[in-house]
């Protein structure tokens, strides 16, 4: 008894000191908000705070490509569990670059990539920091990235977790409600010489403001005077306008030109599979040696933390970007996700403009691309949104398109106006 | 206009692509993974006869990977109930974690109900990864981690690039070729500063396959506690190493009801074969249900710049497994199946060697090693001959993964190590 109550006393002792000084960190914002919306009992409440597409019974969507691949997958009496290599599948890899410099590109056919599977956009923003931190020539310049005002939130985190600093480059103007596109260029051309610039390939998040294809001419060119690094995140390609090629151009573009750059890839969103956690990072190099050096280099990195991707998700991609028709097929579950976004935007301009002759220009809102809009209201007008409509959104104005269907969308036009009107 | 701006811009193609050749012109080649290398090599050996005993992967007695028939099974009922690819939260799939915590800890362990700070992993490594991160970050008192000599040659990469200074404590005797338990204790005792984090291999050392007794673990426990050390399990094969669960978690619930808050690394890559869905989880004991809350929202902190959330697949596998009274049975007879085939293959190639072919040496280390690999004794030069003339590849170490010897094999690779030891190759 006296050595039990010993150990008890020994146990407190021991875990009295241990991890008090660890500070309790706050919670995710997007998390709170999303808890928020749960406990709400109100009938009609709509949450636009979901960076995840819903379909118009506001339902998560497992696109039926995604749905077959899966089925030949579970079938397949040949699969094991088996670990892939540090790089990821191949056949995925490859593939994923194909698609999103195009199969033809110069920086394919002469060796000049190195693609790493990676823990989706997330894990290939890192890697791509992460690399950067350790091999990029920042000479006597400190360790920093421009990054959009305002950006993905977790993009501060990635490059602050690897010692990198992120600064702003002007972006949204929210007086045009659109791109501040004479801000941009002023910081390309003011920041000191090889700087790295953190662009979004399409369907910018959070403002869906994207940058036309004279005005990402004028980014690379300026790019290419500066000798600027391009950190490039695609995360919607074929979400963004319906069309993968298209969405792709301004990445294309800027290897066409001869931008260094890296791209990281996710299929969060365009294959539906975000919790599967699928994604790559391509670092285009001038050439095959460096290029396989550079490849090396990103396997040390990444067997260090994960040792190895994981096969399921990586699989079902590759199946789709390796088959025809299933390529095919999944173009079409893009359209259609592309699509009923672009006609909610539509639906939600007509009934602001046409029917309930909301004051403000609400161009933006059709305009805009993707899945994110930046609405131009302000944090009192989203406040009440949340508070007097259980309507849910970020604080910044931001709502999440794909959380609108035919069912709520009246109900948010008529909640967006009666807060316009009133505050 | 648009043409001079044209040809402007050609001449900046040019020179772009020039001045881009100074970007990465400096960075090296990195080196090949020692042992992902391995299985790189014999794939390119072409000899019918070449064995893979590299990468420590189970392998049934026909060679093949082994896909657990508890593991299809839970794969049926998963598709079955038509699961969506949602987000899991960044702290991963929260049945899977409890349920993976309970398997470690035993289901009546004391933190368990004051609190266990838990999160899903990226398998083995990524818990790994995690728990270095977060004591870096938050463990006050040293920076320092001793690593048992030798150790998984992963483990110094993950723990340098966390922010720790690696060093190594006394484990392995190679005049045995087991455990050099005194010098282990006398380096604990007086090498380690106190408070210094140390690494802990639960069962199954890896490489060497090398445990320490029950009674050892105590007095190991003892000193931790004498000398303020952490202890930070790395469990890779709970299960896997005796073929019973709660066996070979001995060290680890020792630990715990001796009042040490541990951190501890769980994969379920090996005892449930799903490699590469990376199913793992992290933990840490802390104090109580506040305690708990700070940590869980300092690991979420660490994670979310890494990757934001873990992958759902593999983690609903064995969730499945974990929280189904039919599988879980299944389950655990299906790893005792796995050990015990290794264990018949330790006894085999002792015998091949000690009897049947009176290879010099003393080949009990065979025998007395246990889990997925046996540190064989074999030097470098004997490693190197063995893949080059007999086409027989493990790591450079002599470590060989007992799963990937069978019936087929066995004598092959029993007389290619006699010739490597004689030096008739």
């Amino acid at each position: 008894m006296a050595d039990r109550i010993k150990q008890l006393a020994n146990h407190m002792a021991a875990t009295a000191e241990l991890w008090q000084s660890v500070p309790l960190a706050p919670p995710d914002s997007i998390f709170k908000l999303t808890a928020a919306y749960k406990e709400d009992t109100f009938e009609k409440k709509i949450n636009l705070g979901v960076g995840a597409y819903r379909d118009d019974n506001n339902k998560p969507w497992i696109l039926p490509v995604v749905k077959e691949a899966t089925r030949i997958l579970l079938s397949d009496e040949t699969l094991d569990h088996e670990y892939l290599p540090i790089t990821g599948l191949p056949e995925f890899t490859v593939g994923a670059a194909k698609l999103i410099l195009s199969p033809n590109s110069p920086a394919i056919t002469e060796e000049r990539v190195a693609s790493v599977q990676t823990i989706s956009g997330t894990g290939a923003n890192h890697l791509g920091a992460l690399f950067l931190s350790k091999f990029y020539q920042w000479g006597t310049n400190q360790k920093k990235v421009y990054v959009s005002n305002p950006t993905w939130a977790n993009h501060h985190a990635i490059f602050k977790n690897v010692g990198i600093e992120p600064v702003d480059y002007p972006y949204y103007d929210p007086k045009t409600i659109g791109l501040d596109f004479a801000g941009f260029i002023g910081t390309l051309k003011a920041a000191p010489e090889r700087s790295v610039f953190l662009l979004h390939a399409c369907a910018h998040n959070p403002t869906g403001v994207d940058p036309t294809q004279e005005q990402w001419t004028t980014i690379a060119e300026t790019m290419l005077e500066k000798k600027h690094y391009a950190f490039i995140d695609c995360a919607y390609q074929g979400f963004a306008s319906g069309d993968l090629d298209k969405d792709a151009w301004a990445v294309r573009f800027f290897v066409e030109k001869g931008v260094t750059m890296l791209v990281c890839q996710s299929f969060a969103k365009n294959a539906g599979l975000y919790g599967e956690r699928v994604g790559a990072l391509h670092v285009v190099s001038p050439n095959k040696e460096t290029s396989a050096k550079v490849k090396s280099q990103l396997s040390v990195l990444s067997r260090s933390e994960i040792s190895n991707p994981p096969t399921h998700g990586a699989r079902i991609v590759s199946m789709i970007l390796n088959d025809p028709s299933m390529f095919e097929a999944w173009k079409r579950d893009i359209q259609t996700m592309a699509g009923r976004i672009i006609d909610m935007r539509k639906e939600l301009f007509r009934l602001l403009t046409e029917e309930l002759h909301t004051p403000g220009n609400w161009d933006h809102i059709v305009n805009q691309i993707g899945m994110f809009s930046f609405t131009g209201i302000s944090p009192a007008q989203s406040k009440a949104l949340i508070d007097e409509a259980h309507v849910y959104l970020t604080g910044n104005g931001r709502i999440s398109m794909a959380g609108l269907n035919t069912k709520n969308i009246r109900y948010f036009a008529e909640s967006l106006d009666a807060v316009v009107r009133k505050y | 206009m648009l043409a001079a701006s044209f040809t402007r811009r050609s001449a900046g193609v040019g020179a772009g692509v020039l001045r881009s050749l100074s970007t990465w012109s400096a960075v090296p080649a990195g080196p090949p993974d020692a042992i992902l290398g391995v299985t790189e090599a014999f794939k390119a050996d072409k000899d019918p006869r070449k064995i893979n005993l590299g990468v420590g992967a189970y392998r049934d007695d026909q060679g093949k990977p082994y896909v657990l028939d508890c593991v299809k099974k839970a794969e049926s009922i998963l598709e079955a109930s038509k699961p969506d690819k949602e987000y899991l939260p960044i702290t991963g799939h929260a049945e899977f974690t409890k349920n993976a915590v309970k398997l470690a800890y035993g289901a009546d362990s004391t933190p368990l109900k004051a609190g266990i700070s838990s999160t899903q992993s990226i398998s083995g490594t990524g818990a790994l990864r995690i728990g270095a991160a977060f004591l870096a970050r938050h463990y006050p008192h040293s920076k320092v981690v001793y690593l048992p000599s030798p150790s998984w040659g992963n483990h110094v990469p993950i723990f340098r690039d966390s922010g720790f200074e690696v060093r190594n404590y006394t484990y392995f005797d190679p005049t045995t070729l087991g455990l050099n338990f005194e010098g282990l204790k006398a380096d604990l005792l007086t090498k380690a500063p106190e408070n210094s984090v140390v690494l802990l291999h639960a069962c199954a050392h890896n490489p060497t396959g090398v445990d320490p007794t029950p009674e050892q673990w105590a007095e190991i426990s003892d000193i931790c506690k004498e000398r303020k050390l952490f202890p930070f399990f790395d469990m890779a094969y709970q299960g896997f190493a005796s073929g019973s669960t709660s066996r070979d978690a001995f060290a680890v619930r020792h630990f715990v009801s001796q009042g040490h808050q541990i951190a501890l690394c769980q994969s379920f890559a090996k005892n449930m074969g799903l490699y590469g869905e990376r199913v793992g989880a992290f933990s840490l004991v802390t104090a109580d249900p506040e305690e708990k809350a700070r940590v869980d929202s300092q690991l979420k902190i660490i994670i979310r710049p890494m990757y934001s959330n873990p992958p759902v697949h593999g983690a609903r596998i064995a969730n499945t497994i974990l929280a189904n009274e039919d599988l879980y049975t299944q389950w655990e007879g299906e790893v005792k199946g796995m050990a015990d085939r290794i264990i018949t293959m330790r006894e085999k190639l002792h015998n091949i060697l000690t009897h049947d072919l009176k290879t010099p040496g003393d080949w009990g280390h065979i025998k007395s090693q246990i889990g997925m690999f046996s540190f064989t004794g074999l030097k470098k030069a004997q490693t190197v001959a063995l893949a080059d003339k007999a086409h027989v590849y493990m790591t450079a170490d002599g470590r060989i993964s007992m799963a990937g010897l069978n019936a087929s094999n066995i004598a092959y690779f029993a007389e290619s190590v006699d010739g490597a030891v004689k030096g008739t190759l």
